[in-house]
Order: C-alpha cells, then structure tokens, then sequence
C-alpha cells in the first residue's frame, strides 16, 4: 500500500485513522486536532472559570494519566487559569494499586501537580484486601464502588477543590449507556451521558474525554510515550460490564460511529416528570454527614455491617433485617468522619512536588 | 537484519497490558518464514512451506505465529476470527495498521509491529 498523505495539512506521511470520521492523518496533525477537541468539549460546555480549583481522579491508568497531560498543556496554552491536583484514592489491593500508585507519584514529577493519596484504609478502616477476605469475590464490588465515591469527593474536599474531573471517554460512557438500558434504568440514562453532574452540596464532577475514543486515547499515550499503568484489578469481575465492553468493541469494529451514535441515544432520552418524581430527594447521613437519599448513607450501611461481622446486611434486605434484630448499631462502633464540604483554603496540608 | 532471504527478523513490542499474555515480557525479536502456508499453519519448517499453497508472510501469518509460539495464556483475549480482538491497536513501523491494510499488509525484514490492547482500566 503506498503511504497516504495527511488529510489536514497534506505533507507529513499519515499515520493514524480516526475512528470518529475516518480521516487519515500524520501525527503532529493528530495531537493537535485531539487536544483542540478536548479542548472544545471544555469551552462549549463552559467546565471552568479562571481561579477554579480542579482535581484530576488519577489512578495511574491510560485515560486519567492522558487526561492530567492534556489538562495542564491547554491550561497552559488557553490560560484556563486553573490550579490542577491529582487527586487517587488507594483502595488497599495488593499488588494492583500499590503498583499503580507508583506511576500517579512519577506523574507527579512529571507534571509537577501536587499529589493527594487518600486511602480507604484511613477514611474506613478498611483495605479492600481485608473487605474481600470477610465478604469473598461475589459483592467487593458493591463496597469498592461505594466507598471509591465517597472518597473521591472526601479527598477532593481535604483538597478544597471547586472540580473533580475523570477520565472517562467515549467508549465508557457509551458502555454505561447499554448497561443501564439493559438494566432498565431509565433515570440513570439521561444523567449518565452529562458532562457533568453535580448533587446536593458534593463537588462538580465532569468528563474532558466525554467525546474522546479510547482509541485516540491510547494512540495519544503511545505517541508521546506517556508513562501509564495497565493491569486489571485483580477482584474485578464486574462480568456484566465485561459483556458490554465487548458488544461495544463489536459494534465499532463494524461501524466505528456506534460509539458517539449511543451516547447520542442516552442524549436524547428526557426524563419525564413522574419518572423523576420516583428519585429520593437528597439528605444528609446522620453519621457522617455525606449526602445520601436515606438516613444512612451507603458507605455507612456497607460500613456497619463489616464492622459487626454481617458484611451482607448492607446488600441484601434479608441480611439487614437480621441486623436490625440483633438491636442498635453500639456505641462503639467505628464511623467515617463527619463530612466537611469544602470552604476557603485547604483543610489538610498536601504533599508538594519536591 | 537477516542475513538469510528465506526468513525474516522482526520487532515485537506488547503494551496496554497485552504483555502479560506473552510472559509479561514487553520487547520480543522474532524470525519468521518469508513464505508460508496459505492457511496459517505455524508448525511447519521454511523447507515445507515451497508447497505449491504458499503466500508472502503477512501481518496475519504473524499474528498466528504470535498465538501459537509466544502466546502463554488465554488466546482467546488475543484474537478472534482470525485477528486480533476488537479493542487490539496495531501499528506497523509506529503507523495505525488501518492504513497500511492490517492483516494484509506483507511483511519486510526488520519490520517493527506494535500491538496494545485498549480493554485495561483506565
Ligand atoms: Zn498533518
Ligand atoms: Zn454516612
């Protein structure tokens, strides 16, 4: 096949084609076409405002680590004006994340952010080691999503930051989409393509990548060599998301659009009133003070029932109920501290580059 | 460089987490038959292969190869339909193999191929 020539500024030799459009392009034109769409999804959706303070979630893996780069070079290039952290939470897996959070403090030196690890071990007193050696394989992913949620807004808090923001991209979204069509979750639907969501009194969470393919995404990574982490959770069999993962990766193979088409669909779907009107309102947990749609927020009820050797009560209403039997959760009983939203000035001193 | 016209030497690299299929060793160097069997069978000799159904070592011969010699586990994360599994990146000599035919594309001596796998968390 002879070379083909970029379609953008027809010289250099083309060496990517975008699954988005097709279009064939050497690779100067490729970083500045993916970094000006970033940077456009950040403008149009108005994510900033100069002075904002936003956390980067980093885990260590392609997409938060692509997502910090890119982050601080349009910060620099457009004058955002923003103060960027990185901002990871340590779940306590050995042999996964200890590795992983090795790379977040090498990105650390390398864009010179400062870094805040917060682990679950020091907000529940519990590692996720220590979770699946009570709960076993079948619902540590229940307690890891819960607790991952608090935490990232509790760090984000200690932080004092206006923003966080992930890197989920194109193809997560898309896949969240069918999951919850799949699951019938009508309300989640609409709420899950946003770019960016914000609840009672938490902090702004939004998507740079909303409309960036994971393609890109890794192709970026490897053009620049950028220093990434790629290994499965060792306790992550989320089978259901797997499946949908690898109906989604199908679907584009054959028509690299399906992926923009579906968040397109989850778009378009508006949520009716009396679907609305099934959602809890928000409150807030009488224990530790984090929003929550009952008297008890999710991470506690996980919580308690760990702390008093019922790691089910949480999950399932039988298991509860047998909780609830056994009487009141006692005095002692070890608590998440109590929330504090952020307000004026960092609550906590951070790690700074050295 | 290969010396010999009847084989030729390449540059593997893994990355994404494909590496830990293939002895989570990133780097590989690897030799080849220049002609092979027109039905991707990697077990016979170079000598073998000047039966009359032969064809130039391409892209999709090697990732047969790449299955049956390096491959350590779970073949069936690295290919499927007789390629690799949606979610792969390719390159050929750092270009996305989506411009230069993907399994189709004839391999040169010294060539350099690059395959990623996109599925690991981000
Ligand atoms: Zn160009
Ligand atoms: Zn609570």
């Amino acid at each position: 096949m002879a070379p083909q020539t970029c379609a953008i500024c027809q010289k250099a030799k083309a060496m990517v084609k975008r699954p988005k459009t097709g279009e064939q392009i050497c690779r100067e034109c490729f970083f500045y076409v993916f970094e000006t769409e970033v940077h456009n999804t950040i403008t149009q959706a108005n994510l900033f405002k100069p002075g904002d303070r936003v956390a980067i979630g980093a885990s260590g893996g392609k997409d938060s680590t692509v997502l910090a780069y890119v982050m601080k070079m349009l910060n620099e290039r457009y004058q955002y004006g923003l103060e960027l952290f990185l901002l990871s939470i340590d779940e306590g897996i050995t042999g996964y994340r200890d590795d992983s959070l090795e790379t977040v403090k090498r990105n650390q030196q390398q864009y010179d952010m400062p870094l805040k690890i917060l682990s679950y071990d020091e907000l529940y007193g519990w590692t996720m080691d220590a979770i699946v050696s009570q709960v076993g394989r079948k619902n540590n992913c229940t307690f890891c999503g819960v607790f991952r949620r608090q935490a990232l807004d509790r760090g984000a808090a200690m932080l004092n930051v206006d923003h966080i923001v992930t890197g989920h991209n194109a193809d997560d979204i898309a896949e969240t989409v069918l999951m919850n069509i799949m699951r019938g979750d009508i309300a989640r639907l609409g709420r899950c393509t946003s770019i960016c969501t914000q609840g009672e009194d938490t902090i702004r969470r939004s998507k740079p990548f909303k409309y960036a393919y994971e393609k890109e995404i890794v192709m970026y990574a490897y053009f620049k060599k950028l220093d990434y982490f790629s290994t499965e959770c060792i306790y992550s069999p989320d089978a259901y998301r797997g499946h949908a993962r690898v109906f989604l990766k199908d679907l584009e193979a054959a028509r690299p659009s399906a992926i923009i088409d579906i968040i397109h669909s989850g778009e378009a779907f508006e949520v009716r009133e009396e679907v609305k009107a099934t959602q809890r309102v928000q409150q807030v947990c009488q224990r530790c003070g984090y929003m929550s749609s009952n008297a008890l927020c999710k991470a506690c009820t996980l919580l308690e029932g760990l702390e008093r050797g019922m790691a089910n009560s949480g999950i399932t209403d039988r298991a509860r109920k047998k909780l609830d039997a056994e009487g009141p959760a006692p005095d002692n009983l070890r608590t998440i501290p109590f929330f504090k939203p952020p307000s004026g000035g960092p609550l906590i001193a951070i790690e700074s580059v050295s | 460089m290969s010396t010999d016209s009847n084989t030729m030497f390449l540059k593997i690299e893994f990355g994404g987490g494909l590496e830990l299929l293939f002895s989570n060793q990133r780097s590989h160097r690897i030799t080849i038959p220049s002609t092979v069997p027109a039905d991707n069978n990697t077990s016979v000799t170079t000598k073998d292969a000047a039966s009359p159904a032969t064809r130039p070592a391409d892209v999709t011969y090697l990732l047969h190869h790449l299955r049956d010699h390096l491959l350590k586990e779970r073949e069936e994360l690295f290919m499927e339909n007789g390629t690799v599994r949606p979610g792969i990146l390719v390159l050929i000599n750092d270009t996305d193999w989506e411009l230069e035919g993907e399994g189709e594309y004839l391999l040169k001596d010294g060539d350099e191929i690059v395959l990623i796998s996109t599925l690991h968390g981000g």
